[in-house]
């Protein structure tokens, strides 16, 4: 139940992907025989697979290795266009991905102004400050479609028009949304887009970045003039073939599929709301991804409780940050106290799950929090009537 | 992979079945130490005779390291006399429950903090 972080290959993808790891090696570059030919058909039907789910033209989408390469190209492709500004900033907000904070902070280096727009306590972004934090030197929006750890849908096409009234492009990370929600590059008002392979039951390796037709960016890769000059490199054929029918697929099954989620995360939400207490939900109630869940049992420390269900994959963060020890800079970002941050658990349902794992879910759950708080001071303690806000802790050991 | 591949057998078996888990009654020396901040916090409770520990129960908020450490410290204090626990160490406790993780050492702290703390607090209400 840990979709968030990656999902299994689909066969349909695979048995589309095989020709191209085999017989079908060709080099799209290639154009003096056949070999070339054919591999630059599959790598153009790719595109137009890509182009489609996001309600882009083909010309529009840039083949990379992954979502993190196509935000870096997004952002850093944007900054190192804008010689003439010596005080550009990027507006973004401080629950995104890794691949954009760190990507920001990078630019910072270089002299680029990261700014952060407020997000309340459900990691919305607050659209009275996103307006505010725009100003003539704003060279880019960066917001992402929907959270991966907690779940929460941003009112992208909003997003959008503000960036518009003030000519400036909007970029999103779509990774955790696409697949799971409508999206569209021209009813939502995006410019630039950033996609992943592996988290539709794609392959790893590959994603895609949308440039809106007229936006430059300055490459970061330079060679062969690949992808129109943004992206030299010899294209990852099979990998991209997957990666276009992933997204064929994910349009396919978009309707029926995200109301299987929702009825599966309906019955998940309601079994640990009913069966344990003390327990809250972190992201929002209603603005979610259908496949999302997040939530914080107080008193029990999250690895713990994982343990607890080790048959069943979660994780108590993003799966980058789970070794860290650190709690999730999300979840800090949206107020949650950090004891409750480091009681949290994600769910992130996908199309391996069931109702049946719902239910083994349900029940390690709360085994587990009932035998975990049996060996908690922290819930005697609130049993007490204590209060754990109050007390003076011994100093952070970390 | 997950942290908890690299845990061995017998801190498995001290997070699955923790001994000594709760208040010792009558209590003479009590240590609370960590941070819900930092995701642990361990009391320890100790009924000292004699100058021999003979009781000792914990009650642990924290990851399966911070569990399995916490029982393992309230075994080996069990029947030692004050100054022999005191010289049990992290890294005694560690080596006890067949070595941690590297970052999960942190944990074994806590359990070493505990004891000293709950011995501190003996000591002062002689």
């Amino acid at each position: 139940m840990d979709h968030h972080a990656t999902t299994p290959l689909n066969q349909e993808v695979l048995d589309a992907m095989m020709p191209y790891l085999t017989t079908e090696f060709g080099n799209p570059s290639s154009n003096t025989h056949e070999y070339g030919h054919y591999a630059r058909i599959a790598v153009d039907q790719a595109r137009r697979q890509v182009a489609d789910f996001l309600g882009a033209g083909p010309n529009d989408i840039i083949f990379t290795s992954g979502a993190t390469e196509s935000i870096n190209l997004a952002l850093k492709g944007t900054a190192y266009l804008d010689s003439r500004k010596s005080s550009a900033n990027i507006i973004t907000v401080p629950i995104e991905h890794k691949a954009i904070l760190d990507t920001g902070k990078r630019l910072q280096k270089q002299g680029v102004e990261i700014r952060l727009a407020q997000v309340d306590h459900y990691g919305m972004v607050d659209l009275d400050d996103l307006r505010k934090k725009i100003d003539s030197n704003t060279i880019l929006i960066s917001i992402q479609a929907a959270n991966g750890e907690i779940g929460t849908i941003q009112l992208i096409r909003e997003i959008g028009a503000i960036a518009r009234e003030h000519g400036i492009p909007y970029h999103s990370d779509a990774v955790q949304a696409l697949g799971r929600m409508e999206l569209d590059v021209e009813k939502d008002n995006i410019d630039l887009l950033s996609a992943s392979g592996h988290k539709i039951y794609g392959p790893k390796g590959v994603g895609a970045l949308y440039l809106r037709k007229g936006l430059k960016l300055t490459a970061l890769i330079d060679g062969g003039g690949h992808e129109r000059g943004l992206r030299s490199g010899t294209l990852n054929v099979p990998a991209i073939v997957g990666l276009g029918k992933a997204m064929e697929i994910a349009k396919r099954d978009l309707r029926d599929e995200s109301q299987r989620l929702l009825s599966l995360r309906r019955r998940l939400a309601e079994g640990i709301e009913s069966r344990i207490e003390d327990v809250r939900l972190n992201g929002h109630p209603t603005q979610r991804l259908v496949n999302n869940l997040n939530y914080a049992f107080s008193y029990v420390e999250g690895e713990a409780l994982i343990l607890a269900c080790r048959d069943v994959a979660l994780s108590s963060g993003s799966a980058c940050t789970s070794t860290s020890l650190q709690s999730s800079y999300v979840l800090k970002a949206i107020g949650v106290p950090d004891h409750l941050a480091h009681s949290s658990l994600r769910f992130g349902l996908g199309k391996s799950n069931s109702e049946a794992d719902v239910e083994k879910v349900l029940d390690l759950l709360e085994h587990g929090v009932k035998r975990l708080r049996g060996l908690s001071p922290l819930y005697d303690m609130a049993k007490e009537g204590v209060d754990l806000e109050q007390i003076k802790w011994s100093e952070h050991h970390q | 992979m997950d942290v908890w591949d690299d845990y061995s057998e017998k801190v498995m078996d001290h997070y699955e079945n923790p001994r000594n888990v709760g208040i010792v009654e009558n209590a003479n020396g009590v240590g609370v130490v960590g941070n819900p901040a930092c995701g642990d916090v361990m009391k320890l409770t100790i009924r000292v005779e004699d100058g021999i520990i003979v009781d000792a129960r914990f009650k642990t908020f924290g990851c399966g390291a911070a569990i399995a450490t916490s029982s393992m410290v309230t075994e080996m204090v069990k029947g030692k006399e004050l100054g022999e626990a005191l010289e049990i160490s992290n890294r005694g406790v560690m080596e006890a429950l067949g070595g941690l993780p590297k970052v999960k050492r942190h944990c074994s702290v806590l359990a070493e903090n505990a004891l000293k703390a709950a011995v501190e607090d003996y000591n002062k209400r002689k």
